[in-house]
């Protein structure tokens, strides 16, 4: 909290912003959970065989932005140590207190699924394994069960099908939810807006997509492995898909806004213009929205007579400037309802903090270890779709090819 | 004079007949909607709830109002608010608005530190020196306070239930419980309430409760001397308060928002938001 320089009159307790970095990053967190969650149901649910390289490292990624997703939270709370009181006297009137149910539910079902994607693999690095050291990490992380027999397997499916069909509106529940949480404070008339649960999920999608789509061609890159064209094409047009109605809904409530010209329009129309021209006209709407439409568009259009190479760095520019989109439109609805007050007569100028407990680099920092958990997952368990992509060096042998499951393809990988 | 026994009855009995058979239904199914259909004005006269909670003889109701066609804008109450109440610097319980009109039609609102040390000459507006000697041609003040809503947002949002109301009506926080999350102060369409830098818990005007359960009157209501804030218990017909409401039109704050404050204005001009 910082005493802020501000221009017309702004109500003596509004002369602070007291959410800042943190909570714009906790948005940005979830919904790229989301959106990674969404890209590996489409695989695993959907039946989007293209997408089966990144479906695995998709829910990898869910789970590990997951684990991360209360960090901002916790750090922002004026006593953290109380933060479970949330969970023990929940407010049932408060839209806040239903996130540590329903993240505790969506951890529970992702994690219990990522259990299952890999409870094969974990038996067979297990028996396999040329350390003897990881053996007892492998029996925990298999919890015990070393079973891998075709009836114990065909009950791995059946409980993965049903987790998966509750695992998706799980994730759209804890997005929406997110969105929720700003659309219903009516005291705000940045905020109030039925569509920003909507906005929230779908711009959700679009960084979670963006997200799995950059870390799979950078890695690929980096391992010097072929990047999957029908992957990264199936990626861009997801991607593009959901940033179209994504963008489209931001415009109409901004059109909404201009249109309806209520009384609070003359000082959402000076916040928009001013304050936030750069965050939202230069970043999210024309770097962010504009320039990934027309780019992913063409690979959409034109499809095989763009070259690999390029639509992979296409990919890349893209999914970053797609990062760079959320990231804006999360900064301009957090931020930018904060930034003038509710006397709808003054403005504060905020200016970020790189350093201090909820600084900009505290907001990196946090962004950075998911990266980690993934890291040290890769290391123990296969990423990647396919069975050859085993850490192979570890094993005293090629392991045997498994043939995927009658009436189960699509969950054995 | 009409009959009491006209053939009409008959059709009035078969139809009241009808009604007791058909009744049960039309009122499980009706009582579903009529208590969210039924009007809720910011004043408390039509919703049953608002009855309910202000019935007379039925305990105390404590209720505000602020006469801003009294208040001198010397910020006496600020300064007693700060004292009586240990409120950190930068922050408010209560503070003091001036409005001030000029001819070209500008609306200027200003409250330097809350109006605690009051407003010594008209505000600068910024503009070249010969429109900043235009002199305004008219002006107020209106004090602010947290209006201790009946429908109040910032308990509604309060995640752990830290934020709660008195059953004599007064909106109040725990700060054993608060998280200091803020989403109370996000929610407050008013800006009455603050994350106190201190506690890192949210705070905000009690009508000095501490002060009212002795019987005694808020420390803004008693340093002001013009009377422009009255304190009482609107369910006793005989107290101040009841006879200033029963004797004049009064306002609320942001009353689209539907929040039903209980601190009232008597003069609000339409500029006041």
């Amino acid at each position: 909290m910082h005493h802020f320089i501000t221009e017309g009159y702004v109500l003596p307790n509004q002369q602070h912003i007291y959410w800042t970095v943190m909570i714009v990053l906790y948005p940005y967190i979830t919904g790229i959970v989301a959106g990674a969650f969404i890209i590996s149901s489409l695989h695993h649910v959907f039946d989007k065989d293209e997408l089966k390289p990144v479906s695995r490292f998709a829910m990898v990624m869910a789970f590990a932005f997951l684990l991360f997703a209360t960090l901002p939270l916790l750090n922002h709370l004026g006593h953290p140590e109380r933060a479970l009181n949330i969970m023990f006297t929940p407010n049932l009137t408060s839209a806040m207190a239903g996130f540590g149910f329903i993240y505790s539910t969506y951890l529970f079902i992702l994690a219990v699924e990522i259990w299952l994607v890999y409870r094969v693999d974990i038996v067979h690095l297990y028996n396999e394994t040329r350390f003897p050291a990881l053996k007892p990490v492998y029996w925990l992380l298999a919890l015990g069960v070393l079973d891998i027999s075709e009836e114990a397997k065909v009950v791995d499916h059946k409980v993965m099908v049903f987790l998966a069909s509750i695992g998706i509106p799980a994730a759209c529940g804890l997005h929406g939810y997110v969105g929720f949480i700003f659309g219903a404070i009516k005291a705000n008339p940045w905020w109030a807006s039925p569509l920003m649960p909507v906005i929230f999920l779908l711009s959700a999608i679009v960084s979670g997509v963006a997200m799995v789509m950059i870390c799979y061609i950078i890695i690929q890159w980096f391992n010097g492995r072929e990047v999957d064209g029908a992957c990264v094409s199936a990626l861009i047009e997801t991607a593009w898909y959901f940033l179209i109605i994504d963008v489209a809904l931001e415009l109409l409530e901004l059109i909404n806004h201009a249109y309806m010209a209520n009384e609070d329009w003359t000082i959402l129309k000076t916040l928009v213009t001013t304050k936030l021209f750069v965050s939202m006209f230069i970043i999210q709407i024309l770097l962010g929205s504009v320039v990934p439409f027309l780019a992913m568009g063409a690979v959409v259009v034109f499809k095989q007579r763009i070259p690999a190479a390029v639509r992979n760095v296409i990919g890349v520019v893209c999914g970053l400037l797609l990062l760079a989109q959320v990231a804006a439109m999360r900064w301009n609805v957090v931020m930018g309802g904060q930034m003038f007050s509710k006397s709808l007569r003054g403005f504060l100028n905020f200016e970020v903090d790189l350093g201090g407990r909820e600084g900009l680099f505290a907001g990196l920092f946090i962004l950075c270890l998911p990266f980690v958990v993934i890291f040290v997952f890769s290391r123990l368990l296969p990423l990647w779709g396919a069975v050859d992509t085993f850490p192979k060096a570890w094993m005293k042998e090629k392991p045997p090819v498994r043939q995927p499951l009658k009436g189960f393809s699509k969950f054995s990988s | 004079m009409i009959s009491p026994h006209t053939p009409d009855d008959v059709s009035r009995r078969a139809f009241l007949e009808t009604v007791a058979k058909t009744g049960g239904q039309s009122f499980l199914f009706g009582s579903l909607f009529v208590n969210t259909a039924m009007l809720r004005l910011p004043q408390d006269v039509a919703s049953p709830k608002a009855k309910s909670e202000t019935e007379v003889g039925k305990g105390v109701v404590y209720g505000f109002v602020v006469d801003t066609t009294k208040c001198i804008g010397c910020g006496s109450c600020v300064r007693a608010c700060r004292a009586e109440n240990g409120v950190p610097d930068g922050y408010n319980r209560t503070w003091v608005e001036q409005y001030t009109f000029y001819p070209d039609g500008e609306v200027v609102v200003n409250s330097p530190n809350g109006g605690e040390n009051g407003f010594a000459e008209p505000p600068t507006r910024n503009m070249p020196a010969e429109l900043e000697k235009v002199q305004p041609v008219r002006g107020f003040f209106v004090p602010k306070l947290c209006n201790h809503c009946i429908d109040t947002p910032c308990i509604q949002v309060c995640p752990v239930g830290a934020s709660f109301k008195t059953p004599e009506g007064v909106v109040l926080v725990d700060h054993e419980r608060c998280v200091g999350c803020a989403y109370c102060v996000q929610a407050c369409p008013f800006g009455s309430r603050y994350l106190n830098p201190e506690t890192n818990t949210a705070d905000k005007c009690t009508w000095c409760h501490h002060r009212i359960t002795k019987g005694l009157l808020p420390a803004c209501v008693v340093s002001c001397p013009a009377e422009a804030r009255i304190f009482g218990n609107v369910s006793d017909p005989e107290s101040k308060i009841s006879r200033i409401l029963a004797t004049n039109r009064v306002q609320v704050l942001k009353s689209y928002l539907g929040t039903r404050p209980r601190t009232r204005y008597i003069g609000l001009d339409s500029e006041v938001i």
